[in-house]
C-alpha cells in the first residue's frame, strides 16, 4: 500500500482501524498493554485492600466519602464511556465532523469528572486533614484514585491532541486506528473506575 | 589528513546510525554489547564477593560495601545482564524465524532499549554518587525504606525506567509473532525458540506490571512521605514481598525460557534430526508461562503465611517439575538416533542438561515448603539458582550465541577457543555452586558479609572461589575470542550449520530487509523441508516487488534521556527541591519527544524493486 | 521378589546417603546433624526428596550418557541424515505420569510436615513455656512473660518438651534460626507476628543466626540457644528471677558508670524489648554481643568502639573513656547470676 492510499485512501473500508498492517499491529498490542495495564490496577487494588483498614487512628473511610458526589463522577465517566462508543460508530461510518463532535464532548464529560476528583481530594486535605502522608489508607487510596486519576488526564490529553492534529485533515487509514484505541484506552479507564467506586467507596461506606 | 577525517566522519555516522536505528538487527547488536558489559560488571562484583568469602573473618571489603556488592551483583545480572542478552537473542532470531521483514512496532523496538541501558547507567551511577543500593536485590522493605542515602532510590529509578522498555518489549514480540508470520508459518510450525519468546513475551506483560507497582509504592514511601510499607503508621511490609515475587517469579520464567527455546533448536540442528515431541514441548513450555504465575508465595514460606497457603504453594511449585521434565526428556529423545555433532554451540547446550537437572531437582526439593525452613536463605538457594540461572541461562547464552553469531555477524566463532572456553567454565561453574547445596545445609545463611572460623565452613568457601576465578578464566578466553574471530575469521555463507529454520535462508548477515521476497513455509522446520526435497531455498509467497521499510528516528533516544534526566531529579529532590527543575526538564523532553512522535506523520519508506535486484546480482557474485 | 530386592537397595542408597550427608558440618550448627524435633523431621523430608531426585538424576543420566557416546558423529558420517522422528506418544505419556506420581509421594509428607511444625494445639496449656523473640538490628531479645524473665542473645530452653516462639521484630525483618533443632521463622515488625516451636532432644549450645539481610552487620547477628534439662531450667528461672542487683566494692563504681551511661538502652531485669540487649545475665554469656570471645579487653573494645565489631550497629562510640569502659565491664562481668549451662558452653568449646 502507497503512502497515499494510507493518507487519502480512494475508498475507506468498513473498519478502517484495522486495515492495514499497521492498524491491525496497534489494535493488538493495545488490548495486550490493557492486559498489563489490568495487572497494575490489580496490585494497586490489592495493595489497597490490604491497607484500607490500616487508617493509624486517623480518617476511616465510613468517615471520608460521600457517595452523592461519587455518584456524580461514575455517571459522568460511564456516560463519556457511551459516548465515545458514539464516535466509533460515526468513524466506521466515515463520518469525521460527527466524530469529532462526540469526541468533544465525551472530552468535556472527561474534564468534568477530573474537576470533581480535584474538588473532592482538596476536600479530604482541607477539611479532614486526610493526605497521602496520614496513614497507610491514605497512601494506598491516594495512590491508587490518583493512578486512575492520572490515566484519565493522560487520556483527556491523548484525545485532545488527536483531535486538533487531525482536525484539517480528516480521517485516513493511518489516523483511523489511533482514535480506534484511544476510544479503547477511555473504555478501560471507565471499567477500572466502576471497580474503583465499588471498592472503594460502596464497600468503604458499608463495610 | 583526509583518511583520518573520513573515518572521523564514518564513525560518526555510525553512531549516529546505531543512535537512530529502528532495524532489529541493529538493535540486536546494542543489547548484545550493553548487556554483555554489564555481564562483565555483574562478574566482577560476583568476584569480589568471592574474595571476600575466600576465607573466615575476611576484612577484603567493608560490610556495607558487601551489601552494595551483592545487591548489584543480582540486580545487574538479572535486569542489566541476562535480560537484555535474552532481547538480544529475540531481536536477532525471532522476526527470522517467522519470515518477517522487521517487529511490529520498530520505532517501540529502539524506544526498549534505550529505556533499558538508561535504566541500567542510573543503577550504575550509584557506585559514584555515595554508595549503590544495599538491601539486596530483591529490596524487601522495610530494610530498603530505611536504608540511608540515595542507593535504593538509584534502584528505584533505575528499574522503573528499564522496566518500562521490557515491557514495550514484551509486546512488541507478542504482536511481532501473531500479526508478523510469514504465509503458511502457522503457530504449530514455529519454531520453538519462537514458541518460547511468545510465551516469555506473555509473562513479562503480565507479571512487570507488579514491579512497576511495587516499585512506583517504593518511590512514593522513600521520596513522598507515603507509608505503604511503615508499620507505624499502619503499613505492611510483607505487600512489597507480595508484590515483588509475584513479578519475581515470572521473571525467572522470563530468563530461562527464551533458553530452553534455544536449546531446542540447537539439539535439532546438531543432531540433524526434527525437534522430538514438538507438539509435547509447545505444551510444556506454554504450561511452565501459565504455572509460573502460581508460586511466587514458594519464595515466602518462612514469612508466616500459615500451613495451608504454604502447602498449595508446595505442590503448585512441584508441579512444574513436570513439564520440565517433559522438556528434560524429549531434548535427550531428540538427539537419540541422530548424528550428534559436537561444536562449541551444541558442548554448551548439552552441559547445560546436567546442570540444569540438578537445578530442577534441588527446586523440587526447595519447595517441599517444610523442608525449606532449613534451606531458606541460605547458601543451599544460593547454589540452586545459580544452577538454573547459569547452568541454563548463562549456559544457553553462550550456546545460542555460538550458533546465532555467524547470523547476527556473518562469522563464525573459532570453534577451537569456544571449547577452551568451556571447560574452566563449565568445571569452575560445577566448583563454585555443587559445594553451596551443602555450605547451606552447614549453617552458612546467604548474604553473609563474613562467616566466623570454627564453623567447618572454611574449605567450602574457599572451593566455591577458587571455581569463580575458573569460570572468570572461561569468560575471558571467550572475549579473546570474540575479538580474534571478527578480526580473524572469514565471512562464512548464509548457512554454516546446515540449518532447518528459515534464519538460515538468508545470508549471513541478512540484508536490512531481511527477506527479499517473503518465504513460503510449508511445514515444520521450513528449510529442512525444502532442502530434503533437494531444493537450495525457500519458495517465494510473493513476486518480486517495493518492500516497505520503517523510517530510523532519534525520538526514542531522546524519551529516554528525559526519563533518565528526571530520574536524578525525583532522586535529589528530596534534598533540595530545586533539583525539581531536572525532573521538569526531564520529563519535558519525554513528553515533548512523545507529542513530536504523535503530531508528526512517520509512514516509513520504501526499498524499490531495482535495488533489490541489484542486492541480489551483488549476492550473486559473492 | 524384585519389588523386595528394589525396596533393599532403595534402603542402602538411602543409608548411604544419610551417612555421606550427616559427615556434613560442624556440630550444633549443621542442619545435617538433627538434635530436635523441628530439624529431625525436616531431615527426614529432606532424605526423601533427596532419594527421589537422585533415582530421577540416575535415569536422566544414564539415558544421557547412552545417547552421547552411542549417537556422536563418527568419521566419514559426516553427510548421515537420520530418520526424523515426530516423536512417542506412549514415552511421552511415561515421563510425564512417573514424575507425578514422584511427586505425589513427596507431596504428602511435605504437607504433613508442614502442618506438624505450624501446630499450636499445647501453646498456652499448663506448664507449657512460650517466650516472646524479638529480632532487632542486630541482637536478640527473649522474653519470659509467665516468669518475668528478659534476657538477650542466649536462649535458655529445657529439653524433651515443646517451647513456643512468639516472634516479632522492633526494626527490619529478621529471621531466627536454629538449624540444628529446627528450622527458620522471619520475624516481622508491625502486626505481623508468627509462631513456631522448638523442641531440644539432647542437652547443648546450639548455635543461632539470623537468615534475613537485615543491615552491614547481618552476618554478626548471632545467638545461641541453651537447652538445658528441665530440672536444670527450673532452677535457672529461679537464679533469674532472685538476682541481686548490689555490686562487689570493686565494682561500685562502675555500677554507677553503668546506671549513668548504659541503663537507658541496657535494662538489668525483667522489661520489654529496650533499645538495646538486656544485660541482666551478661556474665553468663557465651559470647559478647553474639559473636566475640569474652574477655575483659574485648569487653572494654566493645563498649568503646562497637562499630570495629559490628558495623552499622545502634550503640554510639566513646560514650565513656577508656578507663570508665573497665570499670563498667568490671560490673557487667560480674552479673552472672546461675550456674545453669556452664557445663554445656564448656562443652561446646572442647569440641571446637
Amino acid at each position: 500500500m502507497s503512502h497515499d492510499d494510507v493518507l487519502n485512501p480512494k475508498q475507506m473500508p468498513h473498519d478502517p482501524e484495522k486495515a492495514t498492517l499497521e492498524g491491525k499491529n496497534k489494535f493488538l498490542a493495545f488490548w495486550f498493554f490493557l492486559g498489563g495495564e489490568t495487572v497494575l490496577f490489580a496490585s494497586l487494588f490489592g495493595t489497597y485492600l490490604a491497607l484500607n483498614r490500616s487508617t493509624a487512628g486517623e480518617n476511616t473511610p465510613e468517615n471520608l466519602f460521600g457517595l452523592e458526589l461519587v455518584f456524580i463522577m461514575t455517571m459522568l465517566l460511564l456516560t463519556s464511556s457511551l459516548t465515545s462508543v458514539y464516535a466509533m460508530y460515526h468513524m466506521k461510518n466515515h463520518d469525521f465532523k460527527k466524530m469529532q463532535l462526540w469526541l468533544g464532548i465525551t472530552v468535556a464529560l472527561g474534564l468534568a469528572f477530573l474537576g470533581f476528583e480535584i474538588y473532592e481530594f482538596v476536600h479530604y486535605i482541607h477539611e479532614y486533614e486526610f493526605t497521602f502522608r496520614s496513614s497507610a489508607f491514605g497512601s494506598a487510596f491516594y495512590t491508587l484514585v490518583g493512578f486512575h486519576g492520572g490515566h484519565v488526564l493522560f487520556g483527556l490529553c491523548w484525545i485532545v491532541t488527536l483531535m486538533i492534529r487531525n482536525s484539517k485533515r480528516g480521517l485516513n487509514l493511518y489516523n483511523a486506528p489511533k482514535f480506534y484505541i484511544a476510544s479503547l484506552y477511555w473504555h478501560f479507564i471507565d471499567v477500572v473506575w466502576v471497580f474503583i467506586f465499588t471498592v472503594v467507596y460502596l464497600m468503604g461506606k458499608v463495610g | 589528513m583526509s583518511t583520518a577525517l573520513a573515518q572521523n566522519r564514518g564513525l560518526g555516522a555510525m553512531i549516529w546510525d546505531y543512535l537512530t536505528t529502528v532495524d532489529h538487527k541493529k538493535i540486536a547488536h546494542l543489547y548484545l554489547v550493553a548487556g554483555g558489559f554489564f555481564f562483565l560488571i555483574g562478574g566482577l562484583e560476583a568476584m569480589l564477593i568471592r574474595i571476600q568469602l575466600m576465607k573466615p573473618d575476611n576484612d577484603f571489603i567493608s560490610a556495607g560495601l558487601y551489601n552494595e556488592m551483592i545487591t548489584m551483583h543480582g540486580t545487574t545480572m538479572i535486569f542489566l545482564a541476562a535480560m537484555p542478552l535474552i532481547f538480544a537473542l529475540m531481536n536477532a532470531v525471532v522476526p527470522l524465524q517467522i519470515g518477517a521483514r522487521d517487529v511490529a512496532f520498530p520505532f517501540l523496538n529502539s524506544l526498549g532499549f534505550w529505556l533499558f541501558l538508561f535504566g541500567g547507567v542510573i543503577l550504575n551511577v550509584s557506585w559514584f554518587t555515595g554508595g549503590a543500593p544495599d538491601a539486596g536485590w530483591t529490596n524487601y522493605a522495610p530494610l530498603s525504606t530505611v536504608s540511608p542515602g540515595h542507593g535504593v532510590d538509584y534502584y528505584v529509578m533505575g528499574l522503573q525506567i528499564s522496566g518500562a522498555g521490557t515491557l514495550i518489549g514484551g509486546i512488541n514480540f507478542l504482536v511481532t509473532i501473531v500479526n508478523m508470520r510469514a504465509p503458511g508459518m502457522t503457530y504449530m510450525r514455529m519454531p520453538l525458540f519462537t514458541w518460547a519468546v511468545f510465551v516469555t513475551s506473555a509473562l513479562i506483560l503480565f507479571a512487570f506490571p507488579a514491579l512497576t507497582v511495587g516499585l512506583f509504592l517504593m518511590m512514593f514511601d522513600r521520596m513522598f512521605g507515603s507509608v505503604f510499607f511503615d508499620t507505624a503508621a499502619g503499613g505492611n511490609a510483607i505487600i512489597w514481598e507480595h508484590l515483588f515475587w509475584i513479578f519475581g517469579h515470572p521473571e525467572v520464567y522470563i530468563l530461562i525460557l527464551p533458553l530452553f527455546g534455544a536449546f531446542s533448536d540447537i539439539f535439532s540442528t546438531f543432531s540433524k534430526k526434527r525437534l522430538f515431541g514438538y507438539s509435547a514441548m509447545v505444551f510444556a513450555t506454554v504450561l511452565i508461562g501459565f504455572l509460573g504465575f502460581m508460586v511466587w508465595a514458594h519464595h515466602m514460606f518462612t514469612v508466616g503465611m500459615g500451613p495451608i497457603a504454604n502447602s498449595i504453594f508446595a505442590v503448585a511449585t512441584m508441579a512444574i517439575a513436570v513439564p520440565t521434565g517433559i522438556k528434560i526428556f524429549n531434548w535427550m529423545f531428540t538427539m537419540w538416533g541422530g548424528n550428534i555433532k559436537m561444536t562449541a554451540a551444541m558442548l554448551w547446550s548439552v552441559a547445560f542438561i546436567p546442570s540444569f537437572t540438578i537445578g530442577g531437582m534441588t527446586g523440587v526439593m526447595l519447595a517441599a515448603a517444610a523442608a525449606d525452613y532449613q534451606y531458606h536463605d541460605t547458601y543451599f538457594v544460593v547454589g540452586h539458582f545459580h544452577y538454573v540461572i547459569v547452568g541454563g541461562v548463562v549456559f544457553g547464552l553462550f550456546a545460542a550465541l555460538h550458533y546465532w553469531w555467524p547470523k547476527m555477524f556473518g562469522k563464525v566463532l573459532n570453534e577451537k577457543l569456544g571449547k577452551l572456553a568451556f571447560w574452566p567454565f563449565f568445571i569452575g561453574f560445577h566448583l563454585t555452586f555443587f559445594i553451596q547445596h551443602f555450605l547451606g545445609l552447614m549453617g552458612m545463611p546467604r548474604r553473609y558479609w563474613v562467616f566466623l572460623e570454627g564453623q567447618g565452613l572454611e574449605a567450602g568457601n574457599l572451593i566455591s572461589t577458587i571455581g569463580a576465578f575458573l569460570m572468570a578464566i572461561g569468560t575471558v578466553i571467550f572475549l579473546v575470542n570474540v575479538v580474534y574471530t571478527s578480526v580473524k575469521a572469514k565471512k562464512v555463507s548464509g548457512d554454516p550449520w546446515d540449518g532447518r529454520t528459515l534464519e538460515w535462508s538468508i545470508p549471513s548477515p541478512p540484508p536490512h530487509y531481511n527477506f527479499t521476497q517473503t518465504p513460503l513455509v510449508r511445514g515444520l522446520d521450513p528449510l529442512w523441508v525444502e532442502k530434503s526435497e533437494g531444493k537450495k531455498g525457500m519458495t517465494p509467497a510473493e513476486p518480486l516487488g517495493d518492500i516497505h521499510m520503517p523510517n530510523a528516528s532519534i525520538l526514542p533516544f531522546l524519551i529516554s534521556l528525559g526519563l533518565f534526566i528526571a530520574g536524578f531529579g525525583f532522586i535529589y529532590q528530596v534534598d533540595n527541591k530545586a533539583w525539581l527543575i531536572l525532573v521538569f526538564l526531564g520529563m519535558g523532553l519525554t513528553l515533548g519527544s512523545m507529542l513530536t512522535r504523535s503530531l508528526k506523520d512517520d509512514l516509513g519508506h520504501h526499498i524499490h524493486k531495482e535495488e533489490l535486484e541489484k542486492d541480489l546480482e551483488k549476492g550473486a557474485g559473492e | 521378589m524384585r519389588g523386595w530386592m528394589g525396596k533393599l537397595r532403595a534402603f542402602f542408597i538411602f543409608s548411604a546417603l544419610t551417612l555421606l550427608l550427616t559427615g556434613c558440618g560442624v556440630d550444633n550448627l549443621s542442619a545435617l546433624k538433627p538434635k530436635g524435633y523441628g530439624s529431625d523431621l525436616l531431615f527426614d523430608l529432606m532424605m526423601i526428596s533427596i532419594a527421589i531426585m537422585l533415582f530421577v538424576f540416575i535415569i536422566v543420566m544414564a539415558i544421557y550418557t547412552f545417547v552421547l557416546i552411542r549417537y556422536r558423529q563418527k568419521k566419514g558420517q559426516e553427510d548421515f541424515i537420520p530418520k526424523q522422528t515426530e516423536g512417542n506418544k506412549a514415552l511421552e505419556v511415561i515421563w510425564t505420569v512417573i514424575p507425578i506420581i514422584l511427586l505425589l509421594v513427596l507431596a504428602v509428607p511435605t504437607v504433613q510436615a508442614t502442618f506438624d511444625l505450624a501446630d499450636e494445639s499445647t501453646k498456652g496449656d499448663e506448664g507449657v513455656t512460650t517466650i516472646e523473640v524479638t529480632g532487632n538490628q542486630y541482637w536478640w531479645h527473649f522474653g519470659y512473660p509467665d516468669d518475668e524473665i528478659s534476657t538477650s542473645q542466649d536462649l535458655y530452653i529445657p529439653t524433651g518438651e515443646r517451647v513456643y516462639l512468639d516472634m516479632k521484630s522492633s526494626d527490619v525483618i529478621h529471621s531466627f534460626w536454629v538449624p540444628s533443632i529446627a528450622g527458620k521463622m522471619d520475624t516481622n515488625p508491625g502486626d505481623n507476628d508468627n509462631t513456631m516451636y522448638l523442641e531440644a532432644y539432647e542437652e547443648g549450645v546450639y548455635w543461632g543466626h539470623c537468615a534475613e539481610l537485615c543491615g552491614p552487620s547481618h552476618s554478626l547477628m548471632d545467638f545461641r540457644v541453651i537447652a538445658v534439662s528441665p530440672e536444670d531450667y527450673d532452677q535457672w528461672k529461679e537464679d533469674m528471677q532472685n538476682v541481686d542487683p548490689e555490686a562487689t566494692a570493686e565494682a561500685q563504681e562502675g555500677q554507677e558508670l553503668y546506671e549513668n551511661n548504659c541503663m537507658g538502652c541496657h535494662a538489668i531485669g525483667d522489661g520489654a524489648a529496650g533499645q538495646g540487649p538486656n544485660m541482666t545475665n551478661f556474665a553468663n554469656r557465651t559470647k559478647i554481643a553474639g559473636v566475640i570471645e569474652p574477655s575483659k579487653e574485648n569487653l572494654m573494645d566493645w563498649i568503646v568502639n562497637p562499630e570495629q565489631f559490628k558495623p552499622g550497629n545502634q550503640m554510639p562510640a566513646n560514650l565513656v573513656s577508656e578507663d570508665e569502659a573497665s570499670q563498667i565491664a568490671d560490673y557487667l562481668l560480674e552479673l552472672d547470676h546461675s550456674d545453669v549451662g556452664a557445663s554445656a558452653s564448656e562443652a561446646e568449646v572442647e569440641e571446637e
